[in-house]
């Protein structure tokens, strides 16, 4: 998984986020630095004690001097950067890119184990996405219950693959991975057999508790019941690489 | 070695062969192949025999005229093709008329004119030896000056006098980008690094376009000197050329000539008995369009998910498992050698201003002759298509020339006189790209070329971000929907919105030009778009 390469010597820069003055390690990317001082900046790949990633492109931000965007997660802050979290373009892309994703698989709240609990339903709500321009998708993908303890529904898989991550870099199980292509991938474990089947789970749960949505749930849980912790993960993390 | 000690034995290759005066060629590329050029081969190798030691048969690379293929050139030993006289559409059954002509006179009802325009408005560099020589045989390629470039900067330059000359050539990248390659191998040569890697770019995936097959089928070893002579100048020991499986022959040629060269001393170990030594690995993609993309293709090789990472870190930088890595296209390789031979200067002096060399293009589509072509840059576009490429047949009209493939646009017959290079494309709203060109006549509808373009992009995105994964999805339905004349005002609005969510947002190169052939449509072909919706 990429990680920027490390910097021997790490000096200290100012910045400016949404006009205001901030100082920042120059290892650190745009949206540590965001939440580090609260600033909102939705994501729903991007977690912190996970390598980057940069799929979900809700993060974008605009540099000054620059016509193009930029992802928060996977820039670096340098001296001197002036950075718009909140203009309205930028809005209305995020608003867009919330409604491509509603519409891909089947995200109904009111059915979903996760309601309420849901990083993409906060974000809609934050974004104020009320409705969807584009035309509902739903293919049906399949769910899979094999697993004793945990199950994957993949009609609420945004693909961010938080849990691909977690369980290589963290569990270091490497139970998931994607398979497919646009529209057609898929979170599998092992090479695409049923999770229950799986000889290298550990069963530990690190990809229930950072998936965003009701995506990955444990079993038995009903409408609104899943709630999810991940303030497991930065601590490990950070133990791990003090190590 | 020294240059000398080439030319000796460039010289003692060609006295092998004094005897031979005449030459008959018939092209082994893919597309002559197709079109049954091997019994044609077979036939004139059976009737030729030993050729009374005067005379014989021998399988090229591509001629350039694919439309005519299987295509014969029957020529004095050493003399190329538009000297020689060619033969089109042959047969086996014209083995024998062909064979009597080598010393007589020649078979009138095949004759292909080598005097058109097609051969004569061409100036060859990169295809120089295509169509001359056997790609599958070493002394063929040394006997016509091939490794003397690497030869002369191995023992007569450093390797910043390599990036110099590659620097004042001005060669920007031929894959696409048209980023300036001097500078892109200074950038590589400058960053620290034990370990660094060159990795030529085969992966070429654009629906119409092969180019890159071509070279790799034609003349292999010119893509290895290439290779090596950046591994030299930026001080890397191994290269990797990342070939589509799809192109079988131009693999199976690649992996002879690498073995010729490893025999011959001109790559492994101390190649041409110098200190430098380099590598070179072959890998195959998996037929995903996005391994084209340079860090989905690292990580392709690296064996992982050919998926793309965001940049920076650049592979400059950090590239094929965090090593410094040069990434090139196979033309932009093939340019090497006739720039390190010959100078850059000389080099910078063919094109336009700001676009140094020739171009490879691919004509296909509604046009007479389809086939491979390589123009000076500032070519105009009325010259490639209606002068080299013979016009539109069947007496129809012109409608608009494709260029830049999924990531390019279409160019209407209002702005054919502009000269081809990469910036006078952009200003239109398309790009260079690799160089495939599709033309189209007047009964092309531009919604189902839009719609066509859309669909390879949404089969072909790898699903890593959003705006590409599911913007493609939405817009091909869009573009269904206007297609079959169920298309609203609101949904024309709502494509156009969604071509600039995709353009900004997306992770790589192919997300952020996915939308060009939309907004190029809607730029030139806006009324043949709107008339469609309903109501109108």
């Amino acid at each position: 998984m990429a990680q920027p390469a490390p910097l021997s010597t790490v000096r200290v820069v100012t910045l400016t986020i949404d006009d205001r003055d901030f100082s920042a390690r120059e290892d650190e990317t745009i949206i540590e630095v965001c939440r580090e001082n609260n600033i909102p900046i939705p994501s729903l790949c991007h977690l912190d004690g996970l390598s980057i990633w940069g799929g979900c492109r809700l993060c974008m931000v605009e540099l000054e001097g620059q016509t193009r965007l930029f992802a928060a997660c996977s820039t670096r802050v340098t001296e001197g950067m002036r950075i718009q979290t909140q203009s309205e373009r930028l809005r209305s892309y995020r608003h867009t890119i919330l409604e491509l994703l509603f519409a891909e698989r089947h995200h109904v709240c009111a059915v979903c184990v996760s309601n309420g609990h849901c990083e993409l339903q906060w974000l809609a709500q934050k974004c104020g996405v009320d409705h969807v321009r584009v035309p509902y998708r739903q293919a049906a993908y399949p769910v899979d219950s094999s697993h004793e303890m945990f199950r994957i529904d993949h009609n609420r898989c945004i693909l961010c693959t938080r849990c691909v991550r977690v369980c290589d870099e963290i569990e270091g199980a490497h139970t998931w991975d994607i398979m497919g292509r646009g529209t057609d991938c898929r979170v599998i474990s092992d090479l695409a057999q049923p999770w229950g089947d799986s000889t290298n789970c550990t069963s530990c749960g690190k990809c229930v508790q950072v998936c965003p949505t009701g995506a990955l749930v444990k079993q038995g849980t009903s409408v609104g019941e899943m709630v999810k912790d991940q303030h497991f993960l930065p601590i490990l993390a950070r133990r791990r690489h003090a190590q | 070695m020294h240059p000398e000690d080439l030319a000796e034995k460039a010289a003692q290759f060609r006295a092998e062969e004094a005897a031979i005066k005449r030459e008959v060629r018939v092209c082994m590329a893919a597309s002559c192949q197709s079109s049954g050029a091997q019994p044609v081969l077979t036939a004139l190798t059976e009737i030729c025999g030993d050729g009374k030691g005067m005379c014989h048969v021998k399988g090229v690379g591509c001629m350039g005229l694919c439309s005519a293929g299987p295509l014969v050139a029957v020529a004095d030993k050493d003399c190329d093709l538009a000297d020689s006289v060619l033969y089109r559409d042959v047969t086996p059954a014209d083995a024998p008329d062909i064979m009597q002509s080598v010393c007589g006179a020649p078979v009138e009802r095949l004759r292909c004119s080598t005097e058109q325009p097609f051969f004569a408005r061409q100036q060859r560099i990169v295809l120089e030896n295509c169509g001359l020589i056997d790609p599958d045989s070493f002394k063929d390629y040394v006997a016509v000056g091939g490794y003397s470039a690497l030869v002369k900067a191995l023992s007569e330059m450093t390797s910043t006098e390599v990036l110099r000359e590659v620097t004042t050539s001005g060669l920007r990248g031929r894959g696409g980008g048209g980023y300036p390659t001097g500078l892109k191998w200074s950038t590589v040569a400058k960053t620290p690094g034990a370990q660094k890697y060159v990795i030529c770019n085969a992966d070429e995936g654009d629906p119409g376009a092969f180019m890159d097959r071509a070279v790799l089928e034609s003349d292999p070893h010119r893509i290895l000197e290439g290779m090596m002579i950046a591994g030299y100048a930026i001080g890397a020991n191994k290269g990797y050329v990342y070939v589509r499986a799809e192109y079988p022959l131009a693999v199976e040629r690649l992996q002879t000539a690498i073995r010729k060269a490893k025999g011959a001393g001109f790559l492994g170990h101390r190649v041409a008995d110098t200190q430098f030594s380099f590598e070179v690995e072959i890998r195959l993609g998996a037929g995903a369009f996005v391994c084209g993309e340079e860090t989905a293709l690292m990580a392709s090789i690296e064996g992982l998910r050919g998926q793309p990472r965001p940049r920076p870190p650049y592979p400059a930088e950090a590239g094929l498992w965090g090593c410094p890595t040069l990434i090139n296209n196979v033309e932009t390789f093939a340019n090497i050698a006739p720039i390190i031979r010959n100078g850059g200067a000389w080099f910078a002096g063919i094109g336009t201003e700001k676009s140094k060399g020739t171009k490879v293009f691919a004509l296909a589509g509604k046009i007479n002759n389809t086939g491979l072509i390589e123009v000076p840059m500032g070519t105009s576009l009325r010259d490639i298509i209606e002068q080299i490429g013979g016009g539109i047949p069947d007496g129809r009209a012109f409608k608009a020339v494709q260029t830049g493939g999924p990531s390019g646009g279409c160019i209407p017959a209002a702005h054919l006189d502009i000269g081809v290079d990469y910036d006078s494309l952009k200003t239109l709203g398309t790009m260079m790209g690799s160089g495939g060109m599709i033309v189209m006549d007047d009964s092309a509808c531009m919604v189902d070329v839009a719609r066509y373009f859309m669909e390879f992009c949404m089969t072909e995105s790898c699903g890593k971000c959003i705006p590409c994964r599911a913007g493609t999805q939405q817009m091909h339905g869009l573009l269904d929907t206007i297609a079959k004349g169920e298309g609203t005002r609101a949904d024309l609005a709502l494509l156009a919105h969604l071509c600039e969510v995709v353009q900004a947002t997306s992770l790589c190169g192919l997300g952020q030009s996915a939308p060009n052939p939309v907004l190029s449509t809607l730029r030139y072909f806006r009324e043949e778009v709107e008339a469609k919706l309903v109501g109108e």
